[in-house]
């Protein structure tokens, strides 16, 4: 396989959260979360539930994966950086560590500035906990700890999916 | 790359559906939409131009239900078909767990079809992926149309490997299901291989 699978643990999970809600406190954000650059959500919080985030994670990584592309082609590796602005909405994303997308949303109550300060340092902290995160599946992957929640499965447990 | 979640318990697949243009790659995804309960399904998402043709993709994110105790998603994607697009094709393509390839029966698409599968195996080289090792079907589309290929000749051209291969009629949902249910299977196996 071209990439490893990504794998998160409860410990992890915990402290990306932290991070995130303490970035939501601290930018004065509506909601913020982590996309993989698949478009597969990691983890949401703020107001959350106003907003469709599985079509958002989607869309996000279709976009970053889109500018991705276009910085390449005139030269450059990518652009860490995106901001959306919409009349009462704005949309900040921004690359973690070359692997996760983080996404703030925030209206007029915060600045730009602001969410890129807090981003900046909050950035620093998430990278530090996806590398130790690589580092414990490649760790488990090569102790073979036979942990795997699907290798157990039958073709009934896979069959009674589609029922 | 799927994503295990072990905290929230959730396994997330990513399926794309490949081929050329106006093979029915949306119309696969719009039939299962209709057909799959609202609990089932979350928004579909069709990026696409003003005569409908998709641009950059269309997305329909499914939540089949649980094994062991895990959440597992499905998130079905297609590609732009027409030849043009390939810069997003490509992209489309990161991180994919399992492809579908919808095949145009008609005779007159033959070149396409055929262009379209060298087009796939390429863009999965250059990210690393090799389309012989991940789980992969192949769906020969618009049977009900005259004119079209046996399936043996299809199959000849479009499945030397011999993969699960099916015939459908999207517009009708013949055999939309069974693709989509083959290419799942699959890649539940892959997964519990543990790669």
């Amino acid at each position: 396989m071209a990439y490893p699978q990504m794998v998160m643990y409860d410990e992890e999970f915990k402290q990306i959260n932290f991070v995130i809600e303490k970035l939501l406190r601290e930018a004065n954000a509506k909601v913020i979360f982590l996309v993989d650059k698949n478009g597969q959500l990691i983890s949401g919080v703020g107001e959350t539930d106003r907003f469709d985030t599985t079509s958002l994670a989607s869309l996000t990584a279709g976009n970053i994966a889109a500018t991705g592309g276009l910085a390449k082609l005139i030269g450059e590796k990518e652009f860490s950086i995106l901001f959306h602005e919409g009349e009462k909405d704005n949309l900040h994303i921004s690359i973690v560590g070359g692997r996760v997308i983080l996404v703030v949303i925030f209206d007029n109550r915060s600045s730009l500035g602001l969410v890129r300060l807090r981003v900046k340092k909050a950035s620093e902290e998430l990278t530090g906990i996806f590398d130790r995160l690589v580092r414990k599946a490649e760790e488990k992957e090569r102790s073979g700890v036979p942990e795997f929640p699907f290798a157990e499965i039958t073709d009934d447990d896979i069959d009674n999916l589609f029922s | 790359m799927s994503f295990i979640n072990y905290a929230s318990r959730e396994i997330n697949c990513k399926i794309v559906y490949y081929g050329p243009g106006l093979c029915g790659k949306t119309t696969n995804l719009q039939y299962v939409y209709q057909k799959t309960a609202p609990e089932a399904k979350g928004k579909m998402i069709s990026l696409a131009t003003e005569t409908e043709r998709t641009l950059f993709f269309d997305f329909l994110p499914l939540a089949l239900g649980e094994i062991r105790g895990f959440k597992t998603r499905f998130h079905l994607y297609t590609v732009p078909g027409q030849v043009f697009y390939d810069a997003s094709r490509k992209l489309i393509l990161k991180g994919v767990d399992g492809v579908v390839f919808v095949a145009d029966s008609q005779e007159e698409r033959m070149d396409a079809n055929v262009e379209s599968l060298d087009n796939l195996r390429f863009n999965l080289k250059e990210q690393g992926y090799d389309l012989d090792r991940l789980p992969y079907v192949v769906q020969y589309n618009k049977r009900d149309l005259p004119g079209v290929l046996s399936v043996e000749e299809l199959r000849q051209e479009l499945n030397p490997t011999g993969v699960p291969d099916f015939e459908a009629c999207a517009a009708t949902g013949e055999g939309v299901f069974e693709t989509l249910k083959a290419v799942a299977k699959l890649i539940l196996i892959d997964l519990k291989k543990g790669r």
